[in-house]
């Protein structure tokens, strides 16, 4: 069976008397050899009439399942009925194989299922999963303040060490990219005002720009990005991995909540990182807009920047930007968890979930934004 | 340059394999062959080294040391055309039977078919839908994924995805560990008869005392870091060794082999 070379081709002869037909065989039978003869010998017999098959395969020199089975097919025809079938010359190895095919024939499989129909119940079943997943959503987020109310009630429920370790890997191993991050927002909004306002006169606004700008807007939506990005991923696939492995099925007949286990100390790790994470972005974006001024062509000291910066921005930028961020931590780490819950046992489920789980953070962080933008407007904040 | 396989030869033989993670020695001057046509059956306790083994058999681990040979082939030498070549040879089924998640269970048969051979698509489903009831499963897990399938169905998926390319060696490892023992036996039957019909040449790492008294022709032992006897059943448990010993000399080895003899 491994060799094409010295094998030969399989080669056949049909015969009938009768209702019996004769099936005589000879040459290689095996899984690298049937592939031409394959069309031709099932339209062959489709063309006949019969009631029984007698296989004659003491001539075959190499038989595999793959043979056995275009022998088999004689023994069920597209009309589905069942015909008695015998092997009458052929060793015990090939009898054995040969039964064990037309037993395999003998079992109908399933059959195909049609394109355009699987594409439209597809589409069906998308659009009830849109709405299956927006109401498990909300009723998530419901489960999840009743939850963190019962353990903030008693504290000591609160696994306060992985919320610490899950600090240190959201919040500290992060903190340097957002800095980084931010710096080139900052510096890149102080090139940008510098330069439209210069042509004013008034490259002393650019202060205020970078101020407002970054307190305000960038700082917090950089950081929630970023965050959403990197640690939801991490939520999606480490919960994910957990519920593929069963681990979170064993959690719950141990009496473990997977809320107090898992939602819950992400959400807390969140909801400290982010506000600090965000005041570091802060602070570097303002850095960088403070080096641009003094060393980009300006000519603004960092004295006048930062007394500029004080008489004209003022704090509540600050706190509106702080404000946002526990809104987005909430987001961030529900959507993570959520998404890691929902994967099933497929690896690409685990896939889906850990994107669907990121654009959706992402969306959702940016969708709170324009809601808080549009709040504090109306406020007139 | 293609791969000849002179099926006259050992199919397989390692010589004085050495196995180690790190410090830990797993196996030692091992030496192992399988006689073509026979039925190998592998025991030994839990943790001594069997999954690993197979695994440095197939290739998937470097031994530290020694010389594994295919058909008279050093591994080691063959170019990587012919090493893909000898492992169509070769069919696995892993312990916990290693199946494509995204895949159903026919796709998953058919994905040795694709890679390997250029029949035409229907044939290869065909052939899958064969391959899936040889190893006893219901016609209608054809389509069913890996995570809707129970353990035992798992096993037998994965068997039947070994099978695909009708290989001339076969590796088990615990094949009927989650099978009820009506399928159990329905599998040892099964490998008896593909052995005898397609010439196959079987490790058959295994527990299941049951399986070792009706299907394998030789045990192997391997105790104390080596292979320490291989030979027909009554000789291996006359084998002077404690561990060996217990292990035949349990109530369940007696109950299996008195119905054995039945
Ligand atoms: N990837 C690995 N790294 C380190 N040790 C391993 C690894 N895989 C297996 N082992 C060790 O090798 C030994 C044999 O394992 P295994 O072959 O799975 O046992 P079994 O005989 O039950 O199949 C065990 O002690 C295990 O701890
Ligand atoms: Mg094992």
């Amino acid at each position: 069976m491994s060799s094409n070379s010295n094998s030969h081709p399989p080669e056949y002869e049909l015969s009938q008397s009768g209702r019996i037909i004769t099936f005589r065989a000879k040459g290689s039978w095996t899984l690298r050899d049937i592939g031409p003869i394959d069309e031709a010998l099932s339209q062959k017999l489709e063309a006949l009439d019969y009631d029984a098959v007698h296989y004659d395969v003491a001539d075959v020199s190499e038989l595999d399942t793959a043979g056995a089975y275009m022998f088999a097919r004689a023994v069920r025809t597209a009309s589905g009925e069942c015909h008695e079938w015998e092997v009458i010359a052929g060793s015990t190895g090939q009898r054995t194989l040969v039964q064990a095919a037309a037993d395999a024939v003998m079992g109908r499989p399933p059959e195909p299922t049609r394109q355009w129909y699987d594409s439209l119940t597809n589409m069906g079943r998308a659009s009830e999963r849109f709405f299956l997943e927006s109401i498990d959503t909300i009723a998530f987020i419901g489960q999840f303040f009743v939850v963190l109310f019962k353990m903030l009630l008693r504290p000591r429920t609160i696994r306060w060490k992985s919320v610490v370790a899950l600090t240190e890997e959201i919040g500290l191993n992060a903190a340097p990219i957002v800095m980084t991050l931010c710096f080139f927002i900052g510096a890149v909004i102080a090139y940008l005002g510098a330069n439209l306002l210069s042509t004013f006169g008034a490259s002393v606004f650019m202060v205020d720009l970078v101020g407002v700008s970054v307190l305000r807007e960038l700082a917090p939506i950089i950081t929630a990005i970023l965050i959403a990005g990197r640690s939801d991923s991490a939520f999606t696939a480490q919960i994910g991995a957990m519920k593929m492995r069963q681990e979170i099925d064993a959690m719950t007949v141990l009496g473990l909540d997977t809320f107090e286990v898992l939602v819950v100390p992400r959400a807390l790790a969140c909801l400290i990182s982010l506000p600090i994470l965000t005041f570091l972005g802060m602070m570097s974006g303002i850095f960088a807009g403070m080096l641009i001024a003094w060393l980009g062509g300006l000519d603004i000291s960092p004295i006048l920047f930062f007394a500029r910066l004080n008489e004209v921005v003022e704090l509540k930028q600050f706190w509106i930007g702080m404000a946002k961020t526990p809104f987005f931590a909430i987001i961030i780490a529900l959507i993570g968890c959520r998404q890691g819950l929902a994967v099933t046992g497929s690896v690409d489920s685990l896939g889906a979930r850990t994107t669907t789980s990121v654009v959706q953070a992402i969306f959702a962080v940016i969708a709170v934004d324009a809601v808080f933008a549009l709040f504090f407007f109306q406020m007139g904040i | 340059m293609a791969l000849k396989i002179d099926k006259t030869a050992s199919p397989m033989e390692a010589r004085g394999i050495l196995t180690q993670f790190g410090s830990n020695v797993i196996h030692e001057d091992l030496n192992f062959h399988l006689p073509r046509g026979e039925i190998v059956g592998l025991v030994g306790g839990s943790g001594t080294g069997k999954s690993v083994l197979m695994n440095t058999l197939l290739g998937l681990k470097e031994p530290e040391g020694g010389m594994i040979r295919y058909f008279g082939y050093d591994r080691e030498e063959l170019s990587a055309e012919q090493r893909f070549e000898l492992n169509t040879q070769i069919g696995v089924l892993f312990q916990g039977g290693a199946l494509f998640s995204s895949l159903t269970v026919r796709e998953n048969i058919m994905v040795p078919l694709r890679e390997h051979t250029d029949l035409p698509v229907k044939l290869m489903r065909e052939l899958a839908d064969m391959k899936i009831h040889m190893v006893g499963l219901p016609p209608q897990s054809a389509t069913l994924y890996p995570s809707d399938l129970s353990g035992g169905m798992k096993k037998r998926a994965g068997l039947a995805r070994s099978l695909a390319l009708d290989p001339e060696i076969l590796f088990l490892d615990e094949p009927t560990a989650g099978l009820d023992p009506v399928g159990a036996n329905a599998f040892d039957e099964l490998i008896l008869g593909l052995r005898e019909a397609m010439d196959l040449t079987v490790l058959l790492i295994t527990h299941d005392l049951d399986t070792l008294y009706t299907t394998c022709d030789k045990v192997a032992v391997l105790v104390d870091k080596h292979i320490a006897i291989v030979d027909s059943l009554p000789k291996v448990i006359a084998y002077e060794h404690p561990w060996v010993q217990e292990y035949f000399g349990g109530p369940r080895s007696r109950a299996a082999l008195s119905a054995g003899k039945t």
